[in-house]
């Protein structure tokens, strides 16, 4: 069964002081399809993405999120990812004294053990061994495994890091929030190709980014444009070629300010 | 015996006599100079008034105390070690033991020392059989570290010690296996027991000690004192892990003595009890000494730790390390007060101090005061107290991997405690140590 990601009408505001960030935003994902989001800086992106990931700084005012015909918004963060959502994040946290590897682990074990719950884990050299393999297809060097979670890596070494977890729990669908920004373009190639080889069939996913590069390694089934918390515009891989060569002002003034709320 | 009314007929203090000192070394048959210190501390006990309100003392107040269950002696009813808990029992030290010693309600319920570590000289047994065949040897290091005249319980230990371990290294000889004490109260009420750790010149030793005790209901205290005298170029490594039930008053001074070019590497694990007042203290005296201390403690429910520690840099081209890392939960309490001193003019020393909290619940309080007294103008000293508490977003980020709320929240502090539980050189007493974070977050 291919899994399918509905947004339908969400709205959604900061947490602590009420600004609305998401004003009725309407998008399907489905496993195996690649979503380019696009937009300028302060439309909603990156709240989309944390609001599906259900970050506790955001509040649903209205809308629903479907999985597979679930609701998306009933579940805990934790429930969302084992039923197969993924955020890589923008800015991940360090997380000191806790490594990547043992991080990971769990996050595995976690997995096995909500669907059988007399499972022990993931045996540790099968673990391993897994581990070395996604390392090795995503040009991660091994020491990274040892090292605390992001901490003191750098923006390029923090990105693959997500990259690399992505590959480990291979999410249906996956929501990459500028996975692609701080980086060098060495540093970019890597990443992106690192993504490039995750997509297909098995996974979903929308790469949320300010330019093309990013989408000359990956190329999107669908681009859209979020303004103002909405989704306004959404075309083919050629709608993100013409948004490099021309901005978002002409979208700006097709689609003038937002209501005020 | 002075009683004074309050409240009630809560007690204020111990009922203690002139004659309890008298009557135990009479019973122990002590030589004439432990008698006379003996007398000696109880002096200073009688003139010492109750700890309150010094500066030490005025933010823990221990005044919970039902001192009317806490002061009776607990004396041995014939259990043997099999009511000590695997693992407390449990040497994390090494896999070869050199040695164990096993306290129940303060009477030896097993000795054994290896034969290698007899045939180098090494002693190893209990204070009382110590005094009895190395009088000239005890009575050489007793009260070197700890005296009566530190306070009022260090005067009603010093006078009333009822036993203890001695640990003796002798010159040049290397203890390779470690030695391990358990001391376990079964029964409620006051104990008191010192250790006496020798390393001496050139010597190397390694001892792990063991503090626990059975639930009750009734109130215990504990008056503890520890002297570790590590010799010139001598090597001490010591492990203290104290979890006594929640109804032990722990007051407990210990102080270790580091000569010339050597080296301490202290562990300490505060875990149990209901109050722990503990004095912590490392006097570097000889020059090019390292002194590493690493503390760890979790309070939760009502507990209350008082944790003052000192390093005192009285020599030269010195290091001292201290590290103290805690958490509390609940409605417990903490306090570190920490300092670092050096007499004039000892310069190229380098000492560092820190304390960093962890704090799991509105409830809970912690603090922290650093200090510094240095009279010198070539070091360099650090010193810092932090407070945290547990993030919303990286539980956040460790969910969204599918990791289920509250193992986020243990990932997370027992990710705080990984820096501490990296210096400790023991892979069993940092296994040890996450298990009792897990059964605090837990329990």
């Amino acid at each position: 069964m291919v899994t399918t990601l509905e947004i339908r009408n969400l709205h959604a505001q900061v947490a602590a002081n009420g600004e609305s960030i998401l004003r009725g935003v309407n998008l399907t994902i489905k496993q195996g399809e690649v979503h380019a989001l696009m937009g300028p800086n302060g439309s909603g992106k990156s709240t989309l993405a944390n609001v599906l990931m259900g970050n506790p700084q955001y509040e649903i005012t209205a809308g629903e999120v479907l999985l597979d015909g679930e609701d998306l918004l009933e579940m805990d963060t934790d429930e969302r990812s084992r039923a197969g959502i993924f955020l890589a994040f923008q800015y991940p946290v360090s997380i000191p004294g806790v490594t990547l590897a043992n991080f990971l682990r769990h996050a595995i074990n976690a997995r096995l053990k909500a669907e059988d719950p007399e499972s022990k884990g993931m045996p540790i050299p099968k673990f391993v061994r897994m581990m070395r393999e996604k390392m090795n297809s995503l040009g991660v060097d091994h020491s990274f495994a040892g090292r605390y979670l992001n901490e003191g890596f750098s923006g390029g070494e923090k990105k693959r890091a997500e990259v690399l977890q992505m590959a480990v729990l291979e999410p249906k669908i996956a929501i990459m929030d500028e996975t692609d920004s701080g980086l060098d373009i060495d540093a970019l190639r890597i990443v992106a190709e690192g993504i490039q080889k995750l997509t297909g069939p098995e996974m979903g996913a929308l790469v949320i980014t300010h330019y093309q590069r990013m989408l000359d390694y990956i190329t999107p089934d669908f681009v859209h444009v979020m303004m103002h918390g909405q989704i306004v515009e959404s075309g083919g891989a050629e709608l993100a070629l013409q948004l490099e060569e021309k901005g978002y002002d002409w979208l700006r003034e097709k689609y003038g300010q937002p209501e005020q709320a | 015996m002075v009683v004074v009314k309050r409240r009630s007929d809560a007690l204020t203090q111990p009922r203690y006599s002139r004659d309890d000192v008298t009557t135990l070394s009479d019973k122990q048959n002590e030589p004439q100079w432990l008698c006379e210190a003996r007398r000696a501390a109880w002096d200073v006990y009688e003139q010492t008034p109750m700890p309150h309100m010094e500066e030490e003392w005025r933010r823990t107040d221990y005044r919970s105390i039902r001192w009317q269950e806490a002061d009776v002696m607990i004396s041995a009813n014939g259990v043997g070690e099999e009511v000590v808990p695997a693992k407390n029992r449990e040497p994390l030290v090494g896999d070869t033991q050199g040695g164990l010693l096993v306290f129940v309600d303060g009477k030896v319920v097993h000795h054994e020392v290896a034969p290698e570590l007899t045939e180098q000289g090494v002693i190893f047994t209990d204070l009382n059989t110590a005094i009895q065949e190395h009088s000239e040897l005890v009575q050489a290091n007793l009260g070197k570290a700890v005296q009566a005249e530190m306070g009022k319980f260090a005067a009603l230990h010093a006078a009333l010690w009822q036993n203890g371990v001695f640990v003796y290294v002798p010159r040049n000889k290397v203890a390779e296996l470690p030695l391990h004490v358990v001391i376990y109260n079964t029964k409620e009420g006051a104990s008191l027991l010192h250790n006496l750790v020798v390393v001496e010149e050139n010597a190397q030793g390694t001892v792990q000690v063991d503090y626990a005790s059975a639930e009750a209901e009734k109130h215990s205290a504990y008056f503890g004192g520890t002297e570790l005298i590590v010799g010139d170029a001598a090597n001490l490594r010591y492990v203290s892990l104290q979890e006594w039930n929640r109804e032990t008053y722990d007051f407990s001074h210990q102080r270790a003595i580091v000569g010339r070019d050597a080296n301490l590497d202290w562990v300490i694990g505060n875990m149990g009890s209901r109050l722990t007042k503990a004095f912590i203290e490392v006097d570097i005296v000889g020059k090019g000494s390292n002194a590493r201390v690493s503390g760890f403690f979790f309070a939760d429910k009502n507990q209350f730790f008082d944790l003052d520690t000192q390093q005192n840099h009285n020599a030269p081209l010195t290091t001292s390390d201290l590290l103290f890392k805690g958490a509390a939960k609940d409605n417990a309490r903490t306090l570190w007060q920490g300092m670092i001193k050096s007499l004039p003019k000892m310069q190229k020393i380098d000492g560092y101090q820190v304390c960093r909290n962890l704090v799991l619940s509105d409830d809970a309080r912690m603090d922290g005061i650093p200090g510094l007294e240095i009279e010198a103008d070539d070091v360099i000293c650090s010193h810092a107290a932090t407070f945290g508490t547990l993030e919303e977003q990286p539980i956040f980020y460790l969910m969204s991997r599918g990791i289920e709320r509250p193992h986020a929240q243990l990932m997370l502090i027992s990710g705080f405690f990984d820096e501490l539980l990296q210096r400790i050189p023991f892979e069993k007493v940092r296994e040890r140590l996450t298990e009792e974070i897990e059964a605090k977050i837990v329990g």
